[in-house]
């Protein structure tokens, strides 16, 4: 499991624990750069500083400064009390996690990555989820499960589900899923700060890009709104919506269409629970064609719910059929080349546009 | 029969491998253990001699296992519970006679074992948990006997037992009514592991069950209209009818539930003991000193998250009691044909906590290992295993037709009803009369009937409660059609379930 975490890491030197703030100091004034990395980790300092009753818990967060050095720093300036290096028992600490939710601690529990939640899926869903339903509002899960989720480079089927569609379904849990340095900052904290379970799906792919950053994301009360897309483009002629590192993909595509004439929109849903059903379908209302974009297995995925959504509110202003563009539907390979082609791609998402448009589009590509 | 002491832990112990030796019967391993960590366990046969193994009736008597138990006769064992049953000064010599001929061989290997694990982190294991026996030897070695408990705690005790059998009954009654619906698991007959434990906690302490959760509710302070309105499935329930039978939860009372899932709650009960640690530690609330109780079954110990939580709480030192309820069955399963070594208190040691085996159909017995278990949390010496022998007299649940459980065993059990045990104890030490204890009869019949009667007038959920408490924050619900927050829209919760 940490076999491939290790060959990365070693190529790191031992990390010196540089203060947060010396991230910010070393960038011009003019326009901000953060990397996603950076982000999260100073939504955790800040958060940890506010209120003494978050903790952060998972293997290696503390001594390792965190498997993808997300919590890195955060052991020095807050102890080893607060940022707890726990055993290689994801259903102990989770549950752990949520017995100290019940009596209103804030834990923010790490999984290295999602795919060791399933280990500890019955307390994600059982016990925080349910809980404050079955209990009549007594106990409230004020807590964060985070961690990267999606396919990384070459990790193997184990290591790259994409747990988007499964935790969505579930009632009682909120699901974000941040794309840039803003969306790292901003959900973390509102998911910290929200007093239900949520389910923080990060991307490992994502955490080495910097994104610019406004004055106002620094600002440490900085929080987006749990439940709201963002249109991170405006268009005319088609919708896309894509959560994740697929925005970027998505915006690529758009690029690419404009010079073709397609203006596409594309939505960041940020929020895969609740969804924001209304910035969807007023948006769809708008082009008229829609298409969905999601990294994970396509059978009852995001898109299939988001297609659902469109058909039962806007069914009237839709002039093509909602084109779902999904990972391919296998255990993701090995192989560089397959790998390549099992998750969608820029130029997928461009074919799809161009089939809503009714243009003609050369045939799948060969791998 | 490897499992009856012939585990390779104590192999170390007998260095010489000594065939005579390594003959270790189940009690002198369990001495053993205990020493080791300088605290005694619990060592009485749980049954009369027409089962010659002291632990496990259902083995047939050809087996090896009567071979080594006769290494200690078992005419010596005393035939009753003690201390409610037997008055005389004879029976709690017996388990300590057959300490004597292995006495040197104990001290020796205590002195082995204390120096071959100095490197380990000895001050966790300081604590002096005394046995039962020792203790009860103590008073009674005295001319005037001393007793366990005063009057009034003796008449707590029995009501809240009375209360739960009572309770139980009249859920069985109501379920067969059709009044009570789905899972209903009852309690019958381990009453003396509830009150014994949750008697000595403060409203603060909170105590984490599995789905057979009635009387932990009740003995924790549930008022029982409140559980049986919950268990009809009516709004005035403890959880608003929202729960049900297996999810009981009570903020007010520190009842967190209620798991259906074996196992879910261990991790949930070490979550609240590392809040009561981390509240006293980094949020310097210095009087915090909250303990938790966790309750599972013999079955429960198989499953890894028991592994990983009493590792953990171990590990952090944890002030938290696991109370292994071990009634020898999970459903139909046998607790000897599932587990590799059925002696569950053994597990403790293993994580560097003591393990204490005691009988669960006493409650006083119970109750005295409760006390320094949970002293033992208090003062932030860490966690405690305590497994407690009990039975439970019905089925698994109310639609078990339990036929597998050996109708001999079940009479056997019956014979050492808890709630029958201490009102002989009570009437023969001259604590209470059969006057008070049938006015305590009378009295939680009446509880018992007004909390039906209660629960049948209270009224169903109403259709908007349907989509209450998803969420603390309804933001959860998401942004409706117009643009605003759908849990501000008045009209939210009318109407069908399609949010």
């Amino acid at each position: 499991m940490l076999g491939v975490v290790r060959q990365k890491m070693l190529g790191q030197s031992l990390p010196k624990i540089r203060p947060v703030v010396s991230v910010l100091r070393s960038y011009s004034s003019a326009a901000k750069q953060m990397t996603v990395r950076d982000a999260l980790n100073s939504a955790l300092d800040e958060e940890m500083s506010a209120d003494p009753k978050v903790f952060l818990m998972g293997e290696e967060v503390g001594e390792y400064q965190g498997a993808y050095k997300i919590s890195k720093g955060l052991l020095e300036k807050y102890g080893p009390e607060r940022v707890r290096d726990t055993p290689i028992t994801e259903a102990g600490f989770a549950g752990i996690g949520v017995g100290a939710a019940y009596y209103g601690l804030k834990p923010v529990v790490e999984f290295m990555t999602f795919n060791f939640s399933m280990q500890a899926i019955d307390h994600i869903i059982n016990s925080a989820a349910k809980s404050n339903y079955m209990s009549a509002g007594q106990m409230s899960v004020p807590i964060v499960f985070r961690g990267p989720n999606g396919a990384a480079a070459g990790v193997g089927a184990q290591h790259s589900q994409c747990y988007a569609a499964w935790y969505a379904s579930c009632p009682g849990l909120k699901v974000l899923t941040p794309y840039s340095s803003e969306d790292a900052r901003g959900l973390l904290k509102a998911a910290i700060r929200d007093p239900d379970p949520v389910v923080f799906l990060e991307n490992e792919l994502l955490y080495g890009e910097s994104f610019p950053v406004s004055d106002e994301v620094l600002d440490s009360s900085f929080c987006l709104p749990i439940g709201k897309a963002k249109i991170e483009r405006v268009g005319r002629d088609v919708t896309i919506t894509a959560f994740s590192r697929m925005v970027g993909h998505a915006l690529k595509a758009a690029e690419i269409l404009e010079k073709d004439g397609i203006d596409a929109e594309v939505i960041n849903l940020r929020s895969i629970r609740p969804l924001d059903r209304s910035t969807i379908n007023a948006s769809v209302r708008k082009t008229n064609r829609l298409i969905t974009v999601e990294e994970g297995f396509p059978q009852h995925g995001v898109g299939a719910e988001i297609c659902a959504s469109v058909v039962e509110e806007s069914f009237a202003y839709l002039d093509a059929p909602v084109e779902r563009i999904a990972g391919a539907d296998i255990p993701m390979p090995y192989a560089a080349n397959l790998e390549r082609i099992a998750v969608p791609q820029v130029e997928d998402i461009v074919r799809a546009a161009k089939r809503a448009c009714y243009r003609s589009v050369p045939l799948a590509a060969a791998a | 029969m490897g499992r009856m002491g012939f585990s390779p832990k104590h192999a170390c112990l007998t260095d010489e491998k000594d065939p005579n030796r390594q003959k270790i019967t189940n009690l002198t391993s369990c001495l053993l253990v205990s020493c080791q960590l300088n605290l005694h366990c619990e060592v009485r046969p749980p049954f009369s001699s027409k089962f010659p193994l002291p632990f496990f009736p259902s083995l047939p008597i050809g087996t090896k296992a009567t071979k080594m138990s006769t290494a200690f006769s078992a005419a010596n064992f005393s035939t009753q519970s003690f201390p409610l049953n037997h008055t005389s000064t004879t029976s709690h010599d017996s388990p300590l006679v057959f300490a004597k001929p292995t006495s040197q061989f104990l001290r020796s290997t205590r002195k082995l074992r204390l120096s071959s694990s100095s490197k380990l982190n000895l001050n966790r294991r300081s604590g002096t948990v005394v046995a039962v026996s020792d203790v009860v030897k103590q008073k009674k070695s005295k001319s005037t006997p001393t007793l366990l408990i005063t009057k009034e705690e003796g008449l707590e005790l029995y009501e809240d037992m009375v209360l739960g059998r009572a309770f139980e009954d009249m859920c069985a009654q109501m379920y067969y009514r059709g009044k009570m619906f789905g899972f209903v698991h009852l309690y019958n007959g381990q009453e003396a592991v509830s009150t014994g434990f949750i008697k000595l906690l403060k409203q603060q302490d909170s105590v984490v069950s599995t789905y057979r959760d009635h009387v932990h509710a009740l003995s924790k302070g549930v008022p029982a209209r409140a559980v049986m309105s919950e268990l009809f499935g009516k709004t005035t329930g403890c959880c608003r009818g929202q729960g049900g039978s297996m999810h009981m939860f009570s903020r007010e009372h520190n009842l967190l539930g209620g798991f259906a899932f074996i196992g879910e709650g261990i991790p949930v009960a070490t979550g609240a003991a590392f809040t009561s640690k981390y509240k006293r530690e980094v949020l310097k609330e210095a009087d915090c000193d909250h303990v938790t109780l966790a309750f599972f079954g013999d079955g429960t110990c198989n499953n890894g998250q028991f592994f990983e939580c009493l590792n953990m709480a171990a590990l952090w030192k944890l002030p938290i009691v696991f109370v292994v309820e071990n009634n020898l069955w999970a459903i139909g399963m046998s607790h000897l044909r599932s587990t590799s070594d059925p002696q569950i208190y053994k597990k403790g040691p293993a994580f560097g906590m003591p393990g204490i085996h005691v009988d669960g159909m006493d409650v006083l017995k119970v109750r005295e290992v409760a006390k320094e278990a949970i002293g033992r949390a208090r003062r932030g010496e860490g966690p405690t295993l305590v497994e407690c022998e009990t039975y439970r007299f019905r089925g698994h649940s109310l639609a078990d037709p339990d036929e597998l459980r050996d109708p001999a065993e079940k009479a056997h059990y019956a014979a050492r009803d808890p709630i029958t045990a201490l009102k002989k104890y009570l009437t023969e030490n001259n604590l209470a009369s059969d006057a008070e204890l049938k006015a305590i009869d009378k009295k939680i019949d009446e509880v018992v009937e007004d909390a039906v009667e209660f629960a049948d007038e209270s009224p169903v959920p109403p259709r908007s409660q349907l989509l209450e408490n998803v969420f603390a924050d309804p933001k959860g619900f998401g942004i409706g059609p117009d643009g605003r927050y759908r849990c501000e829209d008045p009209k939210f919760t009318e109407g069908t379930a399609h949010v």
